[in-house]
């Protein structure tokens, strides 16, 4: 089983630091085991509160019934229970939920590639270029995060609206895409920047040419960096629904804008808590396989 | 024609002259040393040799073949690194074969030849493991596989030793010059240490500032250096500030302020009125009681100022009278402290005539 703790460091290695296995072997005396206590219950408390019991709530929304005004029914009636499978047969007995849901990983997976075909080259030419442009040129990817996503969707209406691109496949694709693409550079970045670059001397003067040098040496040690980036890029566009809302036709829907529907405007909290939680589950054995393939090579082993 | 012929090479970064007129010729099967302190240019010469980086002017030969404009990749050269540069994401067998892949040999050359090397530098048993599950001493063993697997015209070795801790670096010299004399691979070596320079090489060049200051074998460095620098490098020397008196004929006769005639076997040139030093190891300068008839051709009385007792030998600080301290080494017998000297003896001190050499300023 994979512990949440790698695979947070997989996913953010340059803003996670994950202590867990520098301390793997030392025995915190009773000071230290309160100390880490102290420490960590501030966080944990909030994630209680507001994470973990919305999304048990969710669960059992999830199998309560719709109100006669929208709204859940009480679990108990008359001393009877009122939970059903209604809403998970609901999703599987119709295909075109799955063909939403499928639509969304598509989506994501073209977004992903995408945001890594146009990052990889440029986290690479940052890591490898001049130390003195270095820290301008990060500075210039993490800018368009300064102002609002909503205000940066709104700019592409009107870049892509006279080009009659709008409302279509392609400019939710390009939303998404310009969105996520600093999240897939950012860890890119950080993996490339920290190479030895005696190992691609050691290549090139081994017998290696510049092709070479990036397949066998530089793209192998560089696939945590992959990992990481496209999980940040990945399960961020699955949730979405502003982008597809907002530059996407109506047959451009996705995941989130089937469960927004649901809670907002059919009424039907039962059927959203369902996709929410089948949405929750896909993500996570996905970042679980992330994690599975993006562990240090020697544990494959 | 020498295997490596580097001639009058030259190399800038900004103000710095990292390489200044270097000329040397490295013959096949030596093991050939770049002595020198740190910023001496030994690096930046191995480089261009490498071909990671190209001389402003001059021109390095191979083979009686020019260098220049060949890749890296495309020379018949491999280095060991300092850090060792393994592929963490390799296996040591992996890694090993890399050059071999490299040069695009069949699946069962490669199989072959890295059962034989890692034979011999005892790491069959490691094949299948990663870098960072070996010792620093396994590590250096595998970038020495890897470098040598496909039979490299000349093995370039930048510090490899430099990561080791004492114990281990001596017995991994040992296996150098070993495994040197097995492959029969030009080995050019570069370390600070003139231990390490002393102990592996045939011939040495001693580095500074650019310069190559004097090449030679280990011998000839370590007992005849060429000027202070080198002989102030390499080990330790006494050095006497001396004009030259006599020149010509068998012998050179230098005088020491206050302290009278010093005779040497004349090897550089010298002309009357010179001033310069002599330079006499510490080994080679004899010690005797005060009152002894002594032969030898230099010797002079002086007082013990101290004594440094590093168990095999024994460092004894003698001042002369004309306040000069000489250092002499005296091996400590088995029998303990017997015929030690103790703070303010009276002694004699001496040395044959080929004991010491003159160098001009």
């Amino acid at each position: 089983m994979v512990r949440w703790s790698e695979w947070a460091g997989t996913v953010a290695p340059g803003f996670i630091c994950v202590t867990e296995s520098r301390q793997a072997g030392r025995c915190p005396g009773p000071g230290e085991a309160l100390r880490k206590w102290l420490v960590s219950l501030p966080p944990t408390l909030f994630l209680l509160v507001f994470f973990v019991a919305p999304a048990l709530l969710m669960v059992v929304a999830s199998f309560q019934q719709v109100g006669d005004f929208g709204g859940l029914l009480p679990v108990l009636e008359n001393g009877q229970s009122t939970l059903s499978l209604e809403a998970y047969r609901f999703f599987f007995g119709d295909w075109i939920y799955a063909e939403i849901f499928l639509r969304s990983f598509l989506v994501a997976a073209a977004t992903t590639l995408l945001c890594l075909l146009l990052a990889y080259p440029l986290a690479l030419l940052i890591a490898t270029g001049g130390q003195q442009h270095r820290d301008l040129l990060v500075l210039l990817v993490i800018l368009p995060l300064a102002s609002n996503f909503l205000i940066r969707i709104y700019a592409w209406m009107i870049v892509l609206g006279p080009a009659e691109l709008l409302y279509s496949p392609f400019a939710v694709i390009v939303g998404m895409v310009y969105v996520h693409l600093p999240f897939m550079i950012l860890p890119l970045y950080t993996n490339l920047e920290s190479h030895d670059p005696a190992l691609l001397e050691a290549a090139q003067d081994l017998g290696a040419g510049a092709w070479t040098r990036f397949w066998r040496i530089t793209l192998p040690l560089s696939l945590p960096g992959v990992w990481s980036g496209s999980a940040l890029v990945f399960i961020p566009v699955l949730g979405m629904f502003a982008i597809p809302e907002l530059l996407g036709g109506t047959r451009d829907i996705l995941i989130g804008n089937l469960i927004k529907e649901q809670f907002l405007d059919n009424r039907d909290w039962p059927l959203g808590s369902a996709l929410s939680i089948l949405l929750t589950v896909a993500v996570l054995l996905l970042a679980w396989l992330a994690a599975w393939a993006g562990r240090p090579r020697r544990e494959r082993a | 024609m020498a295997l490596l012929e580097i001639r009058k090479v030259s190399r800038r970064f900004g103000n710095l002259k990292a390489l200044d007129d270097v000329s040397l010729s490295i013959e096949a099967a030596e093991f050939f040393t770049l002595l020198g302190p740190s910023g001496c240019g030994k690096t930046t010469l191995l480089r261009l040799i490498a071909g990671f980086d190209e001389p402003d002017s001059g021109e390095v030969l191979l083979d009686a073949q020019p260098l220049a404009g060949i890749p890296a990749e495309k020379r018949p050269v491999h280095t060991v690194f300092q850090s060792y540069a393994l592929f963490p994401h390799m296996t040591v067998a992996q890694n090993v074969a890399f050059p071999l892949q490299m040069a695009g040999k069949h699946t069962q050359e490669i199989g072959r030849r890295l059962g034989e090397v890692l034979e011999m530098v005892h790491l069959a048993d490691k094949a299948q493991q990663f870098p960072n599950e070996l010792s620093g001493g396994q590590k250096q063993r595998v970038a020495l596989a890897r470098a040598l697997i496909n039979k490299p015209r000349l093995l370039l070795l930048d510090e490899p030793l430099a990561a080791l801790d004492a114990k281990l670096r001596e017995q991994i010299t040992s296996e150098l010059i070993a495994l040197q004399r097995d492959v029969g691979i030009t080995f050019v070596f570069v370390t600070h240490s003139q231990q390490e320079a002393l102990a592996v090489s045939h011939r040495v060049a001693v580095m500074n500032g650019g310069r190559v200051e004097q090449v030679g074998a280990p011998e000839q460095i370590y007992g005849y250096p060429r000027n202070r620098f080198v002989a102030d490098f390499i080990g330790t020397i006494n050095l006497l500030p001396v004009e030259v008196r006599v020149a010509g004929g068998d012998a050179l006769r230098l005088v020491a302020n206050g302290l009278g005639e010093i005779v040497s076997t004349p090897l550089a040139e010298a002309s009357a009125g010179q001033r310069g030093a002599y330079a006499v190891r510490p080994e080679r300068v004899r010690i005797f009681s005060a009152g002894d008839v002594c032969e030898l051709d230099n010797h002079f009385q002086g007082t013990v100022s101290e004594h440094l007792y590093l168990g095999d030998v024994t460092v004894y600080k003698i001042a002369l009278d004309n306040g000069v301290v000489l250092e002499a080494l005296l091996a400590n017998s088995a029998s303990g402290r017997t015929g030690f000297l103790e703070r303010g003896a009276v002694v004699g001190v001496g040395w044959h005539r080929s004991a010491g050499v003159y160098l001009r300023d």
